[in-house]
């Protein structure tokens, strides 16, 4: 049955369903009092629990359980750039944690603040730079400067392994738009033609920009790899890539579907995992001072079936006024059931979810810390 | 020397609020720490050699954050998780 792993402010807590999905319960919390990030349980043994944390006072690591959240050990060598490298840069926080390819066990992916991708070839123990990217003679120019970051700082994320090709990855940045690798992570180049960048004025010679975009999330379809959808700060794409891919392939923007009223501004994004046509977004609002929250205060998933091509609002169960709700990047998640299972977890602490692919919510869990992600494994 | 752990650390230290190490100087100091509870270390101070940002670290009365200062044995380092949080 699966499992959420909500990673919150001050904590992270594990709820469990029954087999109907009908009755969950909520574990005492782990870390509590820390910042995690992310917590991802490993598909490929069932059992391998990795949570991204920090404290207040204390530096990021990364914690390991081998059960399911009972006990944790933490990483003997945790995310770190090499002391004394030219830049200077320390990790921050650990913000994102992907399993590598089902060919390479143990192997595990890290995104980092400031902008930084690590591995660890042992389930999580240790973990070392990809240099490939970090060190990238064009790295520099690709993150940008501090007024290219979150507010807490820039963002590695959307880690993606293509299941056909372990050498084959994909990665976003906040700011800096999306890149990738087919040699493991030697070589990066942007994929990033289509897509907005409304913050930054037209270029002199009309061209688009390669790359300093703002992808919030990414997801890639796990049965047709070749379609990734993403969540921007200026839109909702999706790109089905060309064979062998191209860097010269384009995202369309499908947000532009999305009723006026609402926009396609956002952070999370999911995709059904047997439907590649399917996505799932959660608006938020995206004008004036960019509230970040539910627009109008009224929350509501929008979902599509036909790639992007037409959007339906999904509100059943949600308060229908006054909910100024956020949901981050990291926490609007999927089963794999059928129907599928959707959750969502905003920064007032509160967890939704919906067995019937967004037909209808209702709130699992409320006087949570502010969610940061939500993930969904199942258990060995 | 004494080293005083503040309450954020002591899940390295079984508990312990005040724990023994030696070294010549803090760097030396918190070397030894971490061999003794692994991981403490990283925790405090960055890959950059930089003490983090709301950790505080005195030498008896005098606060440093000069990671080359010399320690001497009957010094007391106190460890300090300065105002944070929220």
């Amino acid at each position: 049955m699966p499992q959420l792993y909500i990673a919150t402010r001050k904590g992270l807590w594990i709820a469990t369903s029954d087999a109907a999905r009908a009755t969950w319960t909520l574990s005492e919390p782990s870390f509590f009092g820390t910042q995690c990030h992310h917590a991802v349980l490993d598909p490929r043994d069932g059992r391998t629990l990795l949570c991204a944390s920090r404290q207040w006072h204390l530096g990021p690591t990364v914690f390991r359980s081998d059960d399911l959240g009972q006990t944790w050990k933490e990483a003997a060598t945790p995310p770190r750039f090499p002391t004394g490298e030219p830049r200077g840069r320390a990790v921050d926080h650990v913000f994102w944690l992907t399993p590598g390819h089902a060919s390479e066990p143990g192997v595990w992916y890290a995104g980092t603040s400031p902008k930084g991708l690590f591995r660890s070839d042992d389930g999580g123990v240790n973990w070392a730079p990809v240099a490939g990217f970090n060190d990238h003679p064009d790295q520099p120019t690709w993150v940008g400067s501090d007024k290219d970051e979150t507010p807490d700082g820039g963002k590695l994320h959307s880690i993606l392994v293509d299941p056909r090709d372990p050498r084959h990855l994909y990665l976003g940045m906040s700011g800096g738009g999306i890149f990738e690798s087919t040699d493991r992570g030697e070589d990066w180049r942007p994929l990033n033609w289509g897509v907005a960048m409304d913050f930054a004025p037209p270029r002199d010679d009309g061209s688009e920009y390669p790359f300093g975009h703002d992808p919030h999330c990414m997801v890639q379809h796990p049965s047709q790899p070749d379609r990734l959808w993403h969540q921007n700060h200026c839109g909702i794409y999706r790109i089905d890539r060309t064979s062998p891919p191209s860097a010269t392939d384009r995202w369309e923007r499908v947000g532009k579907n999305m009723p006026p009223e609402i926009g396609d501004i956002g952070f999370g994004i999911a995709t059904h995992p047997r439907a590649p046509d399917t996505a799932w977004v959660f608006p938020m609002d995206g004008t004036g001072n960019w509230s970040r929250t539910s627009p109008s205060g009224k929350p509501a998933v929008y979902r599509t079936t036909d790639g992007g091509q037409s959007w339906v609002r999904k509100d059943a169960g949600f308060p229908t006024e006054q909910a100024w709700w956020t949901v981050k990047r990291q926490a609007l998640a999927i089963d794999d059931l059928a129907p599928v299972g959707l959750y969502l977890g905003n920064t007032n602490g509160e967890l939704w979810a919906s067995d019937d692919e967004g037909d209808s919510f209702r709130c699992l869990f409320r006087h949570l810390p502010h969610i940061f992600a939500v993930t969904v494994g199942t258990p060995a | 020397m004494k080293v005083v752990v503040p309450s954020q650390l002591r899940g390295y230290t079984a508990g312990q609020a005040e724990v023994e190490a030696t070294g010549a100087t803090l760097d030396a100091v918190f070397d030894d720490l971490d061999r003794r509870f692994p991981g403490f270390r990283f925790r405090v101070i960055d890959e950059q050699r930089r003490l983090r940002r709301h950790i505080l670290v005195f030498l008896g009365e005098h606060r440093t954050d000069d990671l080359d200062t010399p320690v001497l044995g009957h010094q007391t380092v106190t460890i300090v998780g300065a105002l944070s949080g929220g």
